[in-house]
C-alpha cells in the first residue's frame, strides 16, 4: 500500500491544477518519440514521424498525448489505490498495444522534463520528489498485470 | 549505445555556450535536487554535514562535477580518452555505482528544462541526454 504524506497530495493535486494540460501531454509524448525514437515503434498508424519538426506538428501525437494526460488524471483522482484503477489499464497495454514496459519510465522522465519546464522555480526538489514518487506508482501500477 | 553524430556535437557545444556561465548554478541545483528525489545517493555522501539543497558542501560539489561536465564537452571528440583519469577515480577511489551516473544525468536534463525552457527544445534535449549518457559510459570505462 502506498502511503502519501499530506504535502504529497497537496503538492500532486497542485502540479495538476497548474499545468496546461494541453501543452504537457503533447509535450511529453513527442519530446519522448524525439528523444528516444524507438518509442515510434507503437504509433505506426500516426503518420509523419521522420524527424523533430515532424513529431511536434504530428496532430495525432497531440491527441494522444492528451489522452495520456487523461489517463494520469485516472490516478489523480485515485491516489490511494491507483493500481486498482489502473488494473484494466495495465491489461491493455500488455495484452492489446504490447508496449514493453521500461517504456513507461521514459515517458515518466519526458514527463518530469516538460513539467519543471512549465512550472520553473516552483518545480523544487520537494515537488520534484513528491512528482517523481507519482510517476513511480503510476508506473509500477500498470506494469502490474504483465505476465 | 549510440556514438555521437557530428550534429550532436555541435548541439551541444552550442547549448553548452549558451549555459556555461550558469554551470556552477546547475551543479548545485542537479545535485541538490538528486539527494532529496533519489534519497539512496545519499549514501555517497555521509561524511558532509549538511546535504540540503543549498548548502555550502552541495553547492561546492556541484561546481566540481559541472567542472567535469566542461572538461568532457571539451573532449566530446574523445571522451573515453579524455576522462581517463576521472574513470580511474571514480572506479578505484570513489566506487560510485554506474547506474547512479543516469541518475544524475536526469537531475541535469530537468534543471536544464527549469533554467532554459525556450532553448532546451526536444532536439537539445536528445543531444544532452546521448552527450551524459556518453560521458557516463567513459566515467564506467575503467570499472572492470
Amino acid at each position: 500500500m502506498v502511503t502519501w504524506t499530506d504535502f504529497e497530495r497537496a503538492t500532486i493535486q497542485d502540479i495538476f491544477s497548474k499545468i496546461d494540460y494541453d501543452i504537457v501531454g503533447p509535450g511529453a509524448l513527442s519530446r519522448c518519440l524525439i528523444v528516444y525514437p524507438w518509442t515510434q515503434r507503437y504509433f505506426g498508424s500516426f503518420g509523419n514521424l521522420y524527424n523533430a519538426a515532424a513529431i511536434a506538428s504530428n496532430p495525432k501525437v497531440a491527441a494522444h498525448g492528451k489522452v495520456v494526460l487523461g489517463g494520469l488524471e485516472k490516478a489523480l483522482k485515485n491516489m490511494d489505490d491507483i493500481k486498482q484503477a489502473y488494473a484494466d489499464l495495465s491489461v491493455l497495454h500488455s495484452e492489446t498495444l504490447q508496449v514493453d514496459p521500461d517504456n513507461f519510465k521514459l515517458l515518466a522522465d519526458c514527463l518530469t522534463i516538460v513539467v519543471a519546464s512549465q512550472l520553473g522555480k516552483d518545480f523544487t526538489p520537494e515537488v520534484h520528489a513528491a512528482f517523481a514518487k507519482f510517476l513511480a506508482v503510476v508506473v509500477a501500477a500498470l506494469r502490474k498485470q504483465y505476465h | 549505445m549510440t556514438s555521437l553524430s557530428a550534429k550532436d556535437k555541435e548541439v551541444v557545444k552550442a547549448f553548452w555556450a549558451k549555459i556555461s556561465s550558469k554551470a556552477t548554478d546547475i551543479g548545485a541545483d542537479a545535485l541538490g535536487r538528486m539527494l532529496v528525489v533519489y534519497p539512496q545517493t545519499k549514501t555517497y555522501f555521509a561524511h558532509w554535514k549538511d546535504l540540503s539543497p543549498g548548502s555550502a558542501p552541495v553547492k561546492k560539489h556541484g561546481q566540481t562535477v559541472m567542472g567535469g561536465v566542461a572538461e568532457a564537452v571539451g573532449k566530446i571528440d574523445n571522451l573515453t580518452a579524455g576522462l581517463l583519469n576521472l574513470s580511474e577515480l571514480h572506479a578505484f577511489t570513489l566506487r560510485v555505482d554506474p547506474a547512479n551516473f543516469k541518475i544524475l544525468s536526469h537531475n541535469i536534463l530537468v534543471v536544464l528544462a527549469i533554467m532554459f525552457p525556450n532553448d532546451f527544445t526536444p532536439e537539445v534535449h536528445v543531444a544532452m541526454d546521448k552527450f551524459l549518457a556518453a560521458l557516463a559510459l567513459a566515467l564506467a570505462e575503467k570499472y572492470r
